[in-house]
């Protein structure tokens, strides 16, 4: 029982991690509709940033986790601006190719400036361990669960109580109605990207906190898993990215506690699988009506 | 018109007559010469006694540079090192040097060329895929090779058809005799009964090590209390290290690469697991990536540790203005010197250089002989394989350092 409530809190850590960047996926895909493949790949330039902040410069960690998710946030408006805006009309295959090829572009060039091996990132704080009966409870775990809880609390106020959530809300219903009721639609879809990559650089921080490394294609695998879980949980639906992320979590762990590890990833892309044969909305996601 | 290209074809056909004529005269002659100059030189060779020549190769450039230019390095070392005391019986070693990129159509070119420009033994090759096609290219030649480094039990003997490749032979320890070894030590030297592991699947090396870690601590009398694994990619180990620690081991062998090492020695300190870990040489290079923590009462082994030899260190570092890069150096170093102590043996005997009955007595030699090296002092077994004592290393802090021979 203690090692079934211990595999419980390993589950929803990760699942935790797992959901703050599934709500990048979904918050963007909710309003120009695409599949940001380069978001995993802004975690790993966050990675990067916390090791350059504390192991080069030498600064302390609260500047490290500030400047992470400062650099994520402006990296990912610079390639939604970039790479994404020019291609706002185009057809939307052109742009998920585009960020798939964003993608490679972030990962190689990592590779050519930092190198492939792993770089260790210094601990942010020091490490403990609390017993909660016999249950062993990590520092790391209760940080996580707190900063991912407290994350979603201030996007959901964001979302639904603020101005801005409002006309986010109103664009990702309908792009050319927001425009005539005068909402500024760049700026919205801007802001949403920023948004969503600040939460990629909050999920970067406590990925690092969780598993201190750097290697140049580690956001492809977090990526992709956060992606299923976006999916699994309803694409564009900011709840159900939260839902679907612990769910994918604990489904990992205890595949792994049973004993199947070498299954962990196939369960994983099965859930996808099985989700968009049978219920491509996921838990909460709307039912779209084709336009004709 | 039709005169024309009468005349033209008769012109052309008698010019292809005489360049082929001219052709063959020149083929003729050219193979000839080759022969003859050949004939000479290894003729010559043996007569004047004024050198030996003696095969290094390894992938100099390419991915696996990194391991090919410490075997090769440590080789030279060694060879310019017997040749500033004389060489052998007063003949000098001549080093002949060849690149195969990590390649093994390219080895066995390089193989080819160097048997072609004379050699009598060869140093390698490096890694595993390259050395296997060569061992099977050299076997035709009976030529006396020794790879500092391939691991792989085929490299030496295959087990399908049981039979021993007689001239090749290794400096490096293989992988299921690491497994072995820290089975032994946990078990006689640590006093730990029961113990768990955790390794990547998949992987020949950390599949070796575990398989056999796992037999032999049982096989002595311990318990495996748990064995999990992982596959390659992963970076959360907080379920499997969970279950592990829900079995209460003493301790946990973990013969992973230090990159993977790091991580889990982390998460388990994270999920409050306190006992100590164990590994093998993949833990080489884990300065940096664990604390002192973390590393308390861990254990691995390794084919040299750093600062059992400063000698070599030093001539290392003078020879080419740097650190010696990784465990590679001192077993290429090893690897040459069990090819001269072969050929020490057979240019005693007084053999024709080159001929079947010098390959014969150099790798007969070595098959019999006990190599002093600096990565401990060694014989070989049946398969071919070294039988030496482990280097088995511990933490002050953060660093690695020799604890034992064992």
């Amino acid at each position: 029982m203690t090692v079934f409530f211990s595999q419980l809190i390993n589950g929803l850590s990760l699942g935790s991690i797992y959901a703050l960047i599934a709500l990048g996926y979904s918050m963007v895909y909710g309003i120009i509709l695409l599949l940001n493949f380069a978001h995993g790949d802004i975690i790993m330039v966050g990675a990067y940033m916390s090791w350059f902040v504390m192991n080069q410069l030498g600064l302390g960690p609260v500047t490290a986790v500030c400047a992470t998710i400062i650099t994520c946030t402006v990296l990912g408006v610079v390639i939604e601006k970039v790479a994404y805006t020019p291609l706002r009309n185009a057809p939307r295959i052109s742009l998920l190719i585009t960020a798939i090829g964003v993608s490679f572009f972030l990962e190689y060039t990592a590779e050519l400036v930092m190198g492939s091996g792993a770089k260790v990132i210094p601990a942010y704080y020091d490490s403990k361990t609390f017993m909660l009966g016999k249950v062993p409870l990590g520092l790391t775990s209760i940080i996580t669960l707190v900063v991912t809880v407290l994350s979603m609390l201030v996007l959901t106020f964001l979302v639904q109580k603020t101005k801005l959530g409002k006309a986010m809300r109103a664009v990702s219903e309908d792009m050319d109605a927001a425009r005539l009721m005068g909402i500024n639609v760049n700026s919205t879809i801007s802001f949403t990207f920023a948004v969503g990559s600040a939460l990629a650089g909050i999920g970067s921080v406590l990925y690092c906190c969780s598993y201190p490394q750097a290697t140049p294609t580690m956001g492809s695998m977090l990526g992709l898993k956060a992606f299923v879980a976006a999916v699994l949980g309803g694409i564009g639906s900011i709840p159900g990215a939260m839902i679907g992320g612990i769910a994918i979590g604990l489904c990992e762990c205890f595949v792994s506690a049973i004993g199947l590890s070498a299954w962990k990833d196939a369960v994983t892309f099965a859930i996808l699988i099985i989700v968009l044969l049978f219920k491509p909305t996921g838990f909460l996601g709307r039912k779209v009506q084709e336009k004709v | 018109m039709k005169k024309m290209i009468s005349r033209r074809n008769f012109l052309a056909a008698a010019g292809v007559v005489a360049a082929a004529g001219v052709l063959t005269a020149c083929g003729g002659s050219s193979s000839s010469t080759a022969a003859s100059s050949g004939a000479a030189s290894a003729a010559g060779s043996t007569a004047s006694g004024d050198t030996i020549k003696v095969g290094v190769m390894g992938p100099l450039t390419g991915d696996v540079s990194v391991y090919g230019k410490a075997v090769v390095n440590g080789a030279t070392l060694y060879l310019k090192q017997v040749n500033e005391k004389g060489g052998i019986n007063g003949k000098q070693i001549e080093i002949l040097t060849e690149d195969e990129q990590g390649d093994e159509t390219q080895a066995v070119n390089c193989f080819t060329k160097l048997v072609d420009e004379g050699i009598t033994a060869l140093v390698g090759d490096v890694t595993t895929a390259p050395t296997l096609a060569v061992a099977a290219e050299s076997a035709e030649y009976n030529m006396p090779m020794v790879t500092a480094s391939a691991t792989a039990e085929a490299v030496t003997y295959d087990a399908e058809t049981d039979t021993v490749n007689e001239n090749v032979f290794r400096a490096t320890f293989t992988d299921p005799y690491q497994g072995v070894h820290m089975a032994d030590y946990a078990y006689e030297k640590l006093g730990y009964t029961n113990a768990a592991v955790i390794f990547e699947k998949g992987a020949d090396y950390n599949e070796g090590l575990a398989e056999n870690f796992i037999k032999e601590f049982e096989a002595k009398g311990g318990t495996i209390v748990d064995d999990e694994s992982y596959s390659k990619g992963d970076v959360d180990f907080k379920t499997q290290l969970t279950s592990i620690m829900g079995k209460d081991p003493q301790v946990v062998f973990c013969p992973n690469y230090y990159e993977d090492v790091s991580k889990i020695l982390k998460q388990a300190r994270d999920i409050g697991m306190t006992c100590p870990f164990l590994g093998g040489d993949g833990w080489d290079g884990l300065e940096g990536y664990a604390t002192a923590d973390q590393l308390k009462d861990a254990y691995f082994c390794a084919n040299y540790a750093k600062g059992s030899n400063p000698d070599f260190e030093n001539a290392y570092k003078a020879e080419y203005g740097e650190e010696y890069p990784n465990g590679f150096a001192p077993l290429g170093y090893d690897a040459a010197m069990t090819v001269v102590y072969g050929l020490q043996a057979a240019e005693d005997a007084g053999l024709e250089a080159g001929s079947d009955e010098y390959k014969q007595a150099v790798i007969d030699a070595i098959a019999s002989g006990t190599i002093e090296g600096i990565t401990g002092t060694f014989t070989f077994d049946e398969h071919h394989d070294p039988v030496k004592q482990t280097a088995i290393l511990c933490f002050d802090g953060e660093t690695p350092v020799l604890k034992e021979m064992f």
